[in-house]
């Protein structure tokens, strides 16, 4: 699998991992709750997933997580603000609300999940559920 | 400025650039507001990801290049399952005129929003003329 030690392979080969996955219908029927933004990226570690979105710009009090059973749900808002009489040359930055609900293929730990908001990257640490673990199964 | 409508997605816009690369990897094309006010031009700039000391920011020949790495240290021992964008370093460049203050360049990086702020050289700003 893929293994992104080697320092001088590391963004060709997890820029192809990553696009590898693009087209995967891995979450399933898609967002329950109007709007896709942010876009996001899953990955595993072990059991628990990491869920990873991109939110330049987007203050920690601007954003809300809510994690219920296998519900991953991203509430905020995000906002662009200039001096009032400044004469605007370049528009790329987009701004508004997002509501953003997915369903994960596993059971998440509610008490365990962690999440951090640096650099405008958002990272949410989400442990699987002890009753979701796959047991071993003795092959006699 | 806030607008209360939906934020919608796009893909991130890849560099297409005129040099060729000797390295392998894409590169992406941070997305840029410019704005300008009496004493300065603003330019704000998106790079998640990118943290101050992975930050290069250089003028030479009148053209302001930045160029931001992201720390992929990160993504170690992690197995994608589900993507929707990819990652890569960000670089942008831009031809300044002659009317900025070159001296006095500052830039600020919060929550990945990189903002420039190039001040006005002194004679190049506006100035109201009264009538006598």
């Amino acid at each position: 699998m893929a293994q992104f030690s080697d320092p001088f392979e590391t963004l060709v080969s997890l820029q192809q991992a990553l696009d590898t996955f693009r087209t995967s219908r891995w979450l399933g029927a898609g967002p329950s709750a109007g709007g896709s933004y942010p876009p996001m990226n899953v990955f595993r570690k072990g059991d628990d997933l990491i869920v990873i979105a991109e939110v330049p710009g987007i203050k920690k009090s601007d954003l809300e997580v809510q994690v219920k059973g296998n519900t991953l749900r991203l509430v905020g808002t995000k906002s662009v603000n200039y001096p009032d009489k400044a004469a605007r040359h370049r528009r790329e930055r987009l701004a508004g609300r997002f509501d953003r609900a997915v369903t994960l293929p596993v059971e998440i730990e509610q008490e365990g999940v962690k999440a951090e908001c640096r650099d405008g990257i958002l990272a949410l640490f989400l442990p699987r559920a002890e009753r979701d673990r796959p047991k071993s199964i003795q092959v006699s | 400025m806030t607008t209360a409508q939906e934020l919608s997605v796009r893909d991130k816009k890849e560099l297409v650039s005129k040099e060729e690369q000797t390295a392998p990897g894409r590169h992406y094309v941070p997305y840029t507001d410019i704005y300008e006010t009496d004493d300065a031009l603003s330019l704000v700039m998106e790079m998640p990801g990118v943290e101050r000391t992975n930050l290069n920011v250089a003028l030479e020949n009148d053209v302001l290049r930045v160029d931001g790495q992201i720390d992929l240290s990160k993504y170690e021992g992690m197995e994608p399952v589900y993507t929707e964008y990819n990652i890569g370093h960000y670089t942008r460049a831009f031809t300044l005129s002659n009317k900025i203050d070159r001296e006095r360049i500052s830039a600020l990086l919060d929550d990945g929003v990189l903002t420039l702020t190039l001040p006005k050289a002194q004679e190049t700003k506006p100035r109201r003329i009264s009538i006598g």
